[in-house]
């Protein structure tokens, strides 16, 4: 009887590593490009549900989250990954900034020393990736180190890597320099927002990580 | 307020350790001074800077402004870059310039392929004048 336990657990656990890893992609970027927004986008479109909250102000996502098992379908493919969404990488981090924004003084503290957490969470997640989309805002200069230093990460890593230029669907927006401050990637642009160009989107993420 | 800047050599970082590049930075910028350092740091290294960064931010320190200025090399030949990456290796990446600062002092470096803008406190006030409402007048 115990010999037969024995086994059966053996079984179970023999299967549980057999099973094949989760591709995992992950929404990398500085604040308020929109990774949450596109996280929303795709969980959506896929699972009929968001991932997250939005704001207007910068570090709503404070926290590592993931969504298992989101199956996208294009004509007879299909991928399946985990996708995980990431607090905006920043190299300062003022509680000023929130009590402008009409916080109190002990939420915007909070925010802040929350906010600090999560960019240490997501820089050292960045191991585990093997996809990532790094969101960036088209109305804003790409030229920013915080980017340029999250990508060439990813490089050094070998990690495949798809740029987004979010937020199209404002008049401020300049695809065309954020694709020349990186000409060796592939750069689609979308407005995650209202759903704008997703099937380009979906078309390069099966070409990254299909 | 006067702006101290303080020029590394890349010789200085050299023989440092990972750890020992980030502390000399951040030990500089915490006492108020723009880093000019000659080269750049590892990738990794920068990523780590950043999370060091994070890691001591409180009520006096609010995080650092960071840029790396680097020759474009896009258009090299092949052979020269391959050689260039070989001596960085070796010698470490002494090509261009990283400038760190305080974000309390320095609040924004605007980069594009030809120029760097660094904006103070002061400067950033400057650029963009209030608008006087002398309604008495």
């Amino acid at each position: 009887m115990i010999k037969i336990f024995k086994k059966f657990i053996k079984k179970i656990f023999k299967d549980i590593f057999r099973k094949k890893k989760q591709l995992k992609i992950g929404l990398y970027g500085p604040p308020n490009g929109g990774k949450t927004t596109l996280a929303n986008k795709i969980c959506m479109d896929w699972l009929g549900e968001e991932m997250g909250l939005t704001s207007n102000i910068a570090h709503e996502t404070r926290e590592i989250q993931v969504k298992e098992r989101i199956n996208v379908k294009k004509d007879s493919n299909e991928l399946s990954f985990s996708l995980v969404d990431t607090p905006g990488i920043a190299t300062k981090i003022d509680y000023e900034e929130f009590l402008k924004k009409g916080l109190s003084e002990s939420e915007a503290k909070r925010r802040a020393k929350e906010a600090t957490k999560g960019v240490i969470d997501a820089i050292k997640w960045l191991d585990s990736m093997d996809v990532v989309l790094v969101v960036l805002d088209s109305t804003k200069d790409p030229y920013s180190q915080v980017n340029i230093t999250i990508i060439g990460n990813l490089a050094a890593r070998n990690i495949p890597v798809l740029i987004i230029g979010n937020k199209t669907d404002l008049k401020r927006a300049k695809l065309k320099t954020v694709k020349s401050a990186f000409p060796q990637y592939d750069v689609v642009g979308i407005s995650a927002k209202k759903g704008t160009n997703m099937e380009e989107f979906y078309e390069q993420l099966f070409k990254i990580a299909g | 307020m006067g702006l101290t800047l303080q020029f590394v050599p890349y010789a200085e970082i050299e023989t440092l350790s990972s750890l020992g590049r980030i502390r000399k930075l951040l030990n500089a910028v915490k006492e108020d001074k723009i880093v000019l350092l000659e080269g750049r740091l590892r990738k990794e290294e920068e990523t780590e800077l950043i999370k060091t960064t994070m890691e001591e931010i409180n009520a006096e320190f609010k995080g650092i402004e960071l840029a790396v200025i680097y020759p474009e090399s896009r258009n090299f030949a092949f052979f020269r870059k391959m050689k260039q990456q070989f001596i960085n290796m070796l010698l470490g990446d002494r090509q261009g310039l990283t400038i760190v600062g305080p974000a309390s002092v320095v609040k924004e470096i605007k980069k594009d392929p030809n120029k760097i803008q660094l904006f103070t406190s002061d400067t950033k006030k400057r650029a963009k004048p209030k608008k006087s409402k002398d309604k008495g007048k």
